[in-house]
């Protein structure tokens, strides 16, 4: 087994497995492990009922995000403003008792550094290559993007981590999506990863880990990477990764949690060493050309309904399956669309900009871009752009973009996951649409009865600058 | 954990595929910070549709739900498991599962059967009227009308479940093999080690 070659999956597996059962079950060791407010008070409550401890309080890291409104979090002379809706209130109030409980750090809800745990992770360096890293929430896979294995959690497993550092795991297949070429002007990592799931299907990926490869992969920025590898879920692979390179650790080198002197060197010594060996066997490739991926939209209610925004609602007599007839049949009811219709023609009253799949920087800038000197359309009944912490926050306005995001129109909010997944105050309204940087479709998914097109951030400007879904392009170029 | 055995009864014929956890349990209801109480919310844009089966006395309590290719999928949330478990649903019958799902529905006792598209399309036939078994330890699915299916599992779940074992207490006793393993991630990958203070 030594000098067989090996894929990055195996790598990082192999050198976590703790033991392995007779029955294949391994016991793989954990080590990083982000906490919110949501899925965490019965993992902790468990914890304490059977006067059981957190084995390693270091390796894990709270910060709250789903829950927090995204309006002001403190008064004009710097108080703390209550959170109105009381079961918030309450499940907030619950990780702010925990985390000091069981000695875990933890970033308050109006510390500078709070955001989206997806974002924070990389951000503060606690997401490392190579590592295992888990979180109570499926768009851990997220991490992928700095090359760990990271995966979403229930929230027994989170009980589990808590207590013992590792998870009982079977080992995954492996899924290569090879992406060779050069992505066209104005496409993007996000409109990439719709095409690959449009590719793979919404359960193409279960059971596998994917990596993803490639020229296009290979030039791509860290915040890129992790738009992609967040979205592997998307496609039902628990988990997706980038291999660590060069532009990963120039990403990672100085963060607050990152290694530092020796640690940094004997660190990238082995990042080094993770990427698949030549020879290394998938169990499954998929190869995609990056010059056949246009700006990307969806037009249903699952995240492999894509089209480019070149084309049009599709008829459900166009999918061989019959089941699948009837699901598109549900879909375009709960959509309010008919077959034939261009996307370019579908108008939205709503945007949302941010959630841990485009709230970094990077999404931020892009944005602006677009507006830059523009106005939101009078369709446009409500826009928000959500930073994913408040350390991207806090760069943005030093480059002044929330300025050209608010002269736009739309409304610069404070860090969190927001309208993604409507479980604060920010919700679309049933029957409306939504041009949405965020990662599901969902039936409901922004609030009952609202109806989401998942684009990139730029797409997602340009339909607020046109009060429709809009080829971005046609405003950029 | 109780055992699981024989799951007997009223089986709920749903059918559909792609069922995600935003479906099984919306968001709104996870802002709970107890495991109880769910199946109010249980299904709530399904029940919002007309003559919908789970409003169906017929089915009230049914232990068992059949549904299409992918269930579960999304998010990771175990308030899905929660939210069956609320509504009396002790097992799942499917022709495929999400990864988390099932992992999520196997650590509260729910049993996850994966069955072919026809055995399905057949027991979502005779559940309109008529009760289903499943047998762990055999790893059949019956009907009254002699149909007699089989089904995997993993040897480890299956252990776990007829036993009625707690993951966290069979992990917690192989402690010196962890820590066998933390020796020798010091040595060796220290930064990963170190991690941060509270």
């Amino acid at each position: 087994m030594a000098n067989r070659p090996r894929t990055l999956y195996e790598k990082i597996w192999d050198a976590h497995v703790v033991e392995t059962r007779d029955d294949g079950t391994s016991l793989v060791y954990i080590d990083r492990h982000l906490v919110h407010e949501v899925t965490s008070p019965q993992a902790f409550e468990a914890l304490r009922m059977a006067g059981r401890k957190v084995r390693k309080p270091e390796l894990t890291l709270a910060v709250p995000d789903h829950n927090l409104p995204t309006t002001a979090r403190l008064d004009t002379s710097g108080n703390r403003l209550p959170i109105a809706d009381p079961e918030s209130a309450q499940q907030l109030a619950a990780l702010e008792r925990n985390a000091p409980e069981f000695s875990i750090r933890y970033i308050g809800a109006t510390d500078a550094e709070q955001g989206i745990v997806h974002v924070v992770g990389p951000e503060q360096g606690f997401s490392l290559p190579g590592a295992t890293i888990v979180c109570g929430d499926s768009h851990t896979a997220a991490h992928g993007g700095v090359g760990a294995l990271a995966f979403g959690i229930g929230t027994s497993e989170v009980e589990h981590v808590l207590a013992t550092q590792t998870l009982l795991l079977k080992r995954s297949k492996t899924l290569e999506v090879r992406v060779d070429g050069q992505l066209g002007p104005g496409v993007t990592s996000k409109d990439l990863i719709l095409h690959i799931i449009g590719v793979l299907g919404t359960a193409g990926g279960t059971g596998y880990v994917i990596e993803y490869r490639g020229e296009v992969f290979e030039k791509m920025s860290v915040e890129s990477r992790l738009t992609v590898c967040n979205m592997s879920i998307e496609a039902g692979a628990r988990s997706g990764l980038i291999a660590p390179d060069d532009i990963t650790f120039a990403y990672l080198k100085g963060r607050p949690m990152a290694p530092k002197g020796e640690d940094w060197d004997k660190a990238v010594a082995w990042w080094r060493s993770l990427a698949t060996d030549e020879g290394a066997k998938f169990d499954k490739s998929i190869r995609i050309d990056a010059g056949d991926v246009e700006p990307t939209v969806t037009w249903g209610t699952s995240p492999e309904d894509v089209v480019s925004i070149g084309g049009v609602v599709p008829a459900p007599e166009s999918f061989a399956d019959t089941s699948k007839q009837d699901a598109v049949r549900k879909s375009l009811d709960y959509m309010g669309l008919v077959p034939g219709t261009p996307m370019r023609d579908v108008e939205v009253q709503n945007i949302f900009i941010g959630s841990c799949t485009n709230s970094r920087i990077e999404d931020m800038r892009a944005a602006a871009e677009v507006l830059r000197g523009r106005k939101v359309h009078p369709n446009i009944k409500w826009g928000i752009v959500v930073p994913g912490s408040g350390l991207v926050k806090a760069q943005a306005e030093a480059e002044g973009l929330d300025k050209i995001i608010i002269e736009a129109g739309l409304e610069w909010r404070e860090p969190g996951c927001s309208a993604c997944l409507a479980m604060n105050p920010d919700k679309v309204p049933a029957g409306e649409r939504c041009a949405s940087t965020s990662n599901r479709n969902f039936v409901g998914r922004q609030g009952p009865g609202a109806r989401t097109h998942l684009v990139s951030p730029a797409m997602a400007a340009a339909a607020a600058v046109t009060g429709r879904l809009t080829d971005v392009r046609e405003l950029t170029s | 954990m109780e055992p699981v055995s024989t799951i007997e009864g009223r089986a709920i014929p749903f059918g559909r595929k792609n069922v995600d956890t935003d479906v099984i349990i919306p968001a709104h209801w996870l802002k709970t910070i107890t495991r109880e109480g769910l199946g109010r919310g249980a299904f709530e844009s399904v029940r919002a549709e007309d003559g919908n089966i789970f409003d169906d006395p017929e089915f009230a309590g049914a232990p068992i739900l059949i549904a299409g290719d992918n269930f579960g999928c999304g998010s990771s949330r175990e308030h899905a498991a929660w939210a069956l478990l609320d509504m009396g649903v002790k097992a799942v019958i499917a022709p495929s599962f999400s990864d988390i799902f099932s992992g999520n529905a196997f650590k509260n006792g729910i049993l996850t059967v994966c069955l072919p598209q026809e055995q399905i399309d057949r027991l979502m036939e005779v559940a309109r009227e008529q009760p289903v078994s499943i047998d762990l330890d055999t790893q059949t699915v019956t009907t009254p009308f002699q149909d007699r299916f089989t089904f995997e599992i993993d040897p480890f779940r299956k252990h776990c479940l007829s036993e009625g074992l707690d993951e966290v207490g069979l992990t917690l006793a192989r402690d010196a093999a962890i820590a066998n393993h933390e020796k020798s991630r010091e040595a060796n990958l220290p930064w990963l080690a170190k991690g941060v203070a509270a």
